[in-house]
């Protein structure tokens, strides 16, 4: 019977998709609105194949399939984020690789750098916290994920969400909202798909067999919750028409800039803190065989964190129509999240205590202790950036840029590259990775190459912000813009390499991945939802 | 796979959890760190005090130190302005051509204009004032409109060719292509002249059939020698120096369709004190007459 309901809607679908495209405004949309009838029907085919088919449902066993796929899925988005982010930077250097007249404009950097973000924090990011998700919460519930395909709606449901943005970033849909570009249908659509997310995720936190919730498992629900929340509020809009991508904030002005800033910086704070926090949380004790530092500071340091980062949005509009209030309470709160930031750091970095010398011989626990020293770093950073006399300097400035992917590159990267290291071999029954040397190539090249990005970022924000403010005697501007621009350019170019040595540790990850998959031999599979002792 | 942490000596006790082998130790937590976070606590509600902070009905607390963002940029370029108001005023009084002779304004408008330069001007000049295509090269002694500060003070005054200032310079070349004054035969033979008066290589069958069509069409206002009239900001066509280009294909272009390039009005935008720093400074870079 549900197969027939589900045949009805996905026909729906389709047919509403095809008339949408009929009628589209614009280009974006109605390649959009092709691309929803496509997968609707591929959809309608692959259930109409399967319909009446008696499925065994397995109860006691871990639903491992969506949690491969999105292993699968995780090192795709990084490659494809990475080589654009490559480009983008290269773009920044040599302007002319936009190839404006070759592509009339439609790979130039101003269409790019949207798709580099997306691509990086929601595609490979995103997949990387639901696919580990997934895992974790059914590993410490020591049960099977609730609502049986819906794990599987998630996941594909997630890279139709991605799939439409791209698309639409390049052919000219966006809302103009940083981190959050997409147009009013596909937030509609992420809306759909997240809920569904947070329903797979809390059924199996319920119907667990463990006594307690794990600590891991609060910072993930934390980040479902509160991105629902932050989603929503931010993308309140109106819709032109319902046959257009265009739309039109609820919000203006400062209020709009604050709203975005609030879900801008909590973006931050509950997709790339508190989700991979979650992830720590979980892939280093596993991977290190010690028990977690300390719980009493977890508790602390959880609920001070996320009761003080969304607060802190504020001082993404230092010296700003932002009155100077909210100016200062995010400054504040900035200053005030710093300790509960590190309290994450303090539990990873001491959890290796009495463990230290698996440093020496486990490429993949180092990654993970510098993807923790990298947020120490970031978390240090970012409260020193929201000082407003800082700030001053800093703000609109490459410096900008560099913190962000030291803790984009560092510590979201290197810990996703970890729980990818620990999940391939276990997911897919392989007694161990195909290489670990190669796993030390992928170690260095990150870490150069992060290294060469945040230090030139350093070197060239500063020197921009210090050109920009220089005035002579008489409170006259000593430099022109293009100046400014003109100076950076070596920096870009290292910013451009370092960018080459991360792509090509990533591209070494994805053949090691492949590789253990297609050139172990198998082990015995042990996948049965057993509570620990 | 998975192999179960082995209690060492010095271990603490663990909180009795456990998750897929993962236990948790009952450690404290570090000292320093509570420390820490309870110092910045207290120095956030001490900043708070000091500073705008906390919305309430009307308004937010205003900070018991009283600082205002806005008042305090305001105040700093009042300073600058306080100190640079008797020089602004001498500067506006001063006869043009004398301020490169007096010490004082020749300082000032070399900081001053180079600034204004380099905010309004550089976008289309180019930082250095080297210009590009279409946007003149303000270092070299080739004027459109002339060359003395004087005649540079009324183009940045009041623009070229633009629709908002009454006075500003104004000249219009016919299209003689896109509108059919001359023939394609006609505009190939005029090209060639211009190549030919330019010290370029030109076809001479050509270039000697365009004299004649030079000398009814164009010497009015480019002179019949062709060096141009800076009354009617004509270029001159004899040197190496070209606006738009002049090799053939931008010379067919420039015959056919004409170019009509503009400048913005500065007065009202900028002070007279900052047009006249900004004219001196671009009278002083080498081509100044």
């Amino acid at each position: 019977m549900i197969d027939y309901i589900k045949l009805g809607v996905l026909g729906a679908i389709a047919v509403l998709a095809a008339i949408a495209a009929n009628y589209a405004h614009d280009l974006a949309y109605m390649v959009n609105a092709l691309t929803v009838m496509l997968a609707a029907a591929i959809t309608f085919i692959w259930v109409l194949r399967r319909i009446d088919e008696p499925r065994p449902a397995p109860v006691n066993e871990y639903n491992d399939g969506v949690i491969r796929a999105g292993v699968i899925a995780t090192s795709f988005w990084g490659v494809v984020g990475f080589l654009v982010g490559v480009t983008i930077a290269f773009q920044l250097a040599f302007p002319a690789l936009n190839f404006s007249d070759l592509t009339h404009g439609y790979l130039n950097f101003g269409k790019l750098r949207p798709l580099h973000t997306s691509a990086v924090i929601f595609a490979f990011g995103g997949n990387a916290l639901i696919m580990s998700s997934f895992y974790i919460v059914q590993r410490t519930s020591a049960a099977r994920l609730w609502g049986g395909n819906l794990a599987w709606f998630v996941f594909w449901g997630y890279q139709l969400v991605i799939v439409l943005a791209a698309t639409g970033y390049i052919l000219g849909a966006t809302q103009s909202k940083e981190y959050a570009e997409p147009e009013w249908y596909v937030d509609i659509w992420l809306t759909v798909v997240w809920v569904a997310f947070l329903a797979v995720f809390l059924g199996t936190v319920i119907k667990r067999k463990e006594p307690h919730i794990y600590v891991a498992n609060w910072f993930l629900l934390s980040f479902i919750v509160t991105v629902a929340m932050l989603h929503l509020v931010n993308n309140l809009s109106i819709p032109v028409s319902l046959f257009g991508s265009k739309s039109v904030q609820v919000f203006s002005g400062v209020q709009d800039a604050m709203t975005q800033w609030w879900y801008g910086h909590n973006a931050v704070g509950f997709f790339l803190t508190a989700g991979f926090l979650g992830m720590m949380y979980y892939f280093v004790p596993k991977q290190v065989e010690r028990p977690v530092y300390s719980y009493k500071l977890s508790i602390i340091h959880f609920w001070a964190l996320i009761f003080l980062y969304i607060w802190a949005g504020p001082h993404h509009l230092h010296y700003t129509a932002l009155p100077d209030w909210a100016s200062t309470l995010g400054m504040v709160f900035s200053i005030i999240l710093w300790m509960p930031s590190w309290g994450g750091m303090i539990n990873g970095l001491m959890t290796l205590s009495g463990a230290w010398d698996k440093l020496r011989t486990d490429p993949i626990i180092r990654m993970m202790v510098v993807s923790i020293g990298f947020y120490g770093m970031s978390t240090f950073e970012g409260p020193m950036m929201s000082i407003k006399a800082v700030n001053s300097l800093s703000h609109y400035t490459d410096w900008t840029i560099g913190h962000v992917h030291s803790g984009a590159l560092g510590w979201n990267g290197m810990i996703t590259f970890g729980a990818l290291y620990f999940l391939t071999p276990r997911l897919w029954n392989r007694e161990r990775l195909y290489s670990l040397t190669l796993v030390s190539w992928h170690f260095w090249l990150a870490t150069i190459g992060i290294v060469l990005y945040a230090a030139s970022m350093w070197v060239t924000g500063i020197m921009e912000g210090l050109m920009w403010r220089e005035v002579d005697a008489q409170g006259f501007l000593v430099n022109a813009f293009a100046d400014t621009v003109a100076a950076k350019f070596p920096m870009y170019v290292v910013r451009g390499l370092g960018g080459v040595l991360y792509l090509a540790g990533a591209v070494i990850m994805v053949y090691n991945l492949w590789a253990t998959v297609a050139k172990q031999p198998a082990t015995a599979g042990a996948r049965a939802a057993v509570p620990a002792e | 796979m998975s192999r179960k942490p082995i209690k060492q000596k010095a271990d603490p006790e663990t909180t009795g959890h456990e998750w897929d082998g993962i236990q948790e130790w009952d450690n404290p937590m570090p000292r320093w760190w509570l420390w820490t976070f309870y110092a910045t606590i207290i120095w956030g509600i001490a900043y708070t005090i000091a500073y705008p902070a906390w919305p309430l009905v009307t308004q937010a607390t205003q900070g018991i130190f009283g600082q205002k963002n806005r008042a305090a940029v305001a105040a700093e370029i009042q300073r600058y302005e306080d100190a640079n108001a008797p020089v602004e005023a001498k500067l506006v009084a001063a006869d043009l051509t004398a301020i490169a002779s007096d010490p004082e304004l020749q300082n000032y408008t070399m900081n001053a204009g180079g600034a204004v330069f380099r905010t309004w001007c550089a976008q289309c000049h180019g930082s250095g004032a080297a210009g590009a295509v279409g946007y003149p090269n303000l270092l070299d002694n080739d004027w459109l409109w002339g060359g003395t500060i004087e005649d540079i003070h009324t183009t940045v005054s009041h623009g070229i060719r633009n629709t908002e200032d009454a006075d500003a310079r104004y000249s219009e070349m016919p299209r003689f292509g896109a509108d059919e004054l001359l023939e394609p035969e006609q505009i190939d033979q005029v090209v060639n002249h211009v190549l030919k008066i330019s010290g370029q290589e030109a076809d001479e069958a050509l270039a000697a059939e365009g004299a004649t069509v030079y000398a009814d069409n164009c010497a009015g206002c480019h002179g019949e020698d062709g060096t141009g009239d800076r009354a009617q900001g004509a270029p001159n066509l004899t040197d190496a120096i070209w606006l738009y280009g002049g090799d053939v294909e931008a010379l067919t272009e420039s015959v056919s369709n004409a170019r009509f390039g503009v400048m913005p009005a500065w007065a009202g935008r900028l002070s007279e004190a900052e047009i006249r720093a900004v004219a001196a400074w671009v009278h002083s870079r080498g081509g100044g007459e």
